[in-house]
């Protein structure tokens, strides 16, 4: 049966290295597959002028692209060039609680992410998005420094 | 259009045409844009506020109230039988997590409401309680519970038949579901009343949405730093507000996006503390309401007067029927157009029976209003217009003294409520003119650009006239959508009836259900 690891992106160079060590990983399981992918952060509970929302539309859609141009392809791209079976996602939502949906949705076995770099306030207060996913995750989750 | 021509012209003529300044001598700026104004929107507003005749009974309070009742009934009391399903929607249970980004039914409402709840609950509803008495609160209330009918009907309209362009970006409200509703039906004519809607609401956006919100700030911020010339914080407010809507500067809007909430839950939080503070008196203000409703207790018009009062403040606060919550719901995303009208009922549920009460409740409780001892009935001021009060105040003041009468430095934290509330009142409304503006104009940079530069050049009338020529045109602007938009509804509320047939045998049959989160 095929391995499947989730990989988190933050569009950060710490995600690189989370991509580098799912790679190292796949190479040793061998029959292996990685699905990368990379959350916008976003809650359906958030305060909008009513031409915002007018555009909403439009300006998911270009989230999307422009997340899926810049992070995940290349990340993709650069495991099927080192002969790795991998797919990408965008998706909107908290990302510890996307990573997890997705990790139970696929079966994965593991999700990597790298040790995010956001602080201050709201890091005291609710927890990084790293923490909250070690803390609540049902597979392993491996943190890459 | 000729209307704005005509007052533009005027306003020119009476400031820049020395012969008249000099005629004028003895009048401050402000008092001539105030007799100017007051005179050429006095025909609009005897119209839309022409009594029944043979009563005082203003024809326009009876055809909102009307509509509520017959939407009521025509939906079989679909604000009590879906009221718990809103709540659901409004929670997420049925959003398809793969929509995650897109406008959520929370937003749609959010958004709304924060054009919606303002001066309108603080200051509206202390005219209202100020002319009619605490009687007119039960008025209010009642209309608030039909009028989430009336939401219902037009915002399932409002995303039904709303624009999507190519570039993904939407653009709905009355003018989009007139003139596509009646197309479907084999109508004639939705066209031409879609245009009428149109010149009403950008009417509506610079009258209730914007000079009236600029007037009560001034009042609000004057009563506190002392009287000064109205022009001077109508300018200020120009210049934020234009630095958002043409600037584009976001930053200003979010933050007040994220603070007007906030201050809605510090405005009903100070209002619950003020009522537990003297909650052996809440008995006796439900007496007033109660007892004052149907009496009168003594107030100009009678029970009569609380009834016209309680109803028109109602219609004021929530919008119910106006057509403008349409323009601000039909960005959701959803299926089922139908789901944003269960959402939407809950607008002047918040808006009406719950903030606009608590303001009618600390009013009543801090007994600014004058009762005669003797016969325990209201005294009337000198003028015999409204209800004696103990600083002389009306609007917002009035607010502003009952709730500074229970917690001394309240007033100050209104003032700064009052100031974020207008702000983002006119925000949300030059959005609405702005629409209707677009959809009568075309739309483009310089189309746009028009609209919102007379946007702003009102802000300044605004905040310099007095309150009663603003308050009068603001009413008669915003009820003259409402003219047009009922009249519309009445022929497209089948289409809305067939949209819930089918939603609610869904909904039993479990086809639409609950998405796992």
């Amino acid at each position: 049966m095929t391995t499947k690891l989730i990989v988190g992106l933050d569009g950060h160079g710490s995600g690189e290295r989370a991509v580098a060590h799912a790679k190292k990983l796949a190479e040793l399981i061998g029959d292996c597959e990685l699905v990368v992918v990379y959350v916008v952060e976003w809650s359906p509970y958030s305060f909008q002028t009513a031409e915002e929302n007018a555009q909403r539309h439009k300006r998911r859609e270009e989230e999307i692209s422009t997340a899926m141009s810049r992070v995940v392809d290349p990340a993709v791209k650069s495991l099927h060039e080192a002969g790795i079976k991998a797919t990408g996602r965008v998706r909107h939502g908290d990302v510890a609680s996307i990573l997890m949906d997705i990790s139970e949705e696929e079966g994965a076995a593991q999700i990597i992410v790298s040790r995010s770099s956001e602080g201050g306030f709201a890091k005291r207060l609710f927890g990084s998005a790293t923490s909250n996913l070690v803390m609540h995750a049902k597979v392993p989750v491996t943190v890459v420094s | 259009m000729n209307f704005i021509q005509k007052l533009m012209l005027s306003l020119i003529a009476a400031t820049a045409v020395p012969g008249i300044a000099q005629a004028q001598e003895a009048m401050t700026l402000d008092q001539q844009v105030n007799q100017v104004f007051a005179a050429v929107t006095g025909p609009f507003v005897s119209l839309i506020f022409a009594p029944i005749p043979s009563t005082s009974f203003p024809w326009i309070v009876m055809w909102l109230v009307v509509a509520a009742t017959i939407f009521t009934l025509y939906f079989s009391f679909v604000q009590f039988r879906f009221f718990g399903h809103a709540i659901s929607l409004v929670k997420g249970d049925y959003s398809d997590p793969n929509d995650a980004g897109e406008v959520s039914h929370f937003q749609a409402l959010a958004t709304a409401l924060s054009g919606t709840v303002g001066l309108g609950n603080i200051a509206g509803v202390a005219v209202a309680v100020g002319i009619g008495g605490p009687g007119a609160t039960f008025w209010m209330i009642l209309a608030g519970l039909l009028g989430m009918a009336s939401k219902f009907t037009e915002c399932t309209l409002g995303v039904k038949y709303r624009n999507e362009y190519e570039d993904g970006t939407v653009s709905g409200g009355p003018m989009y579901y007139i003139s596509k509703g009646f197309k479907e039906l084999g109508l004639p004519g939705g066209k031409f009343l879609a245009v009428v809607f149109s010149i009403f609401c950008i009417l509506g956006a610079l009258g209730g949405g914007n000079m009236f919100q600029a007037n009560q700030a001034h009042a609000q911020i004057s009563g506190i730093v002392g009287d000064y010339p109205g022009w001077i914080t109508g300018i200020v407010f120009a210049v934020v507000v234009f630095s958002v809507i043409v600037g584009g500067i976001k930053s200003i809007a979010n933050v007040t996006e994220k603070v007007v909430p906030f201050m809605g839950l510090l405005y009903v939080g100070a209002a619950l503390i003020i009522l537990l503070i003297n909650y052996d008196k809440i008995g006796w203000a439900f007496g007033q309401i109660f007892g004052g409703a149907f009496t009168g207790l003594g107030v100009a018009g009678g029970f009569v007067g609380a009834l016209i009062q309680g109803f028109k403040r109602a219609a004021f606060s929530n919008e119910a029927g106006v057509g403008s919550a349409a323009i601000a719901h039909s960005a959701v995303r959803t299926k089922e157009p139908i789901t944003e009208g269960f959402v939407s009922l809950l607008e002047p549920l918040i808006d009406t029976v719950v903030i606009c009460t608590m303001t009618a409740l600390v009013i009543t409780i801090s007994q600014q209003l004058i009762v005669d001892p003797a016969t325990g009935l209201y005294v009337l001021n000198e003028a015999g217009s409204s209800i004696a009060t103990v600083g002389d105040v009306s609007g917002v003041a009035l607010t502003s003294a009952a709730f500074g009468s229970a917690i001394s430095w309240f007033p100050y934290v209104l003032a700064i409520a009052v100031i974020l509330f207008a702000f983002s009142t006119m925000i949300s409304w030059s959005y609405y003119g702005l629409k209707s503006w677009t959809y009568l104009f075309g739309e483009g940079k310089n189309s746009e650009l028009t609209f919102k530069s007379i946007f702003c050049v009102f802000i300044v009338i605004g905040a310099a006239a007095n309150l009663g020529p603003v308050i009068d045109f603001s009413d008669a602007a915003i009820f003259a959508m409402a003219v047009v938009n009922i009249f519309c509804l009445y022929f497209l509320m089948k289409l809305v009836k067939k949209e819930l047939i089918s939603y609610a045998s869904r909904l039993q049959s479990g086809e639409i259900r609950k998405f796992k989160h």
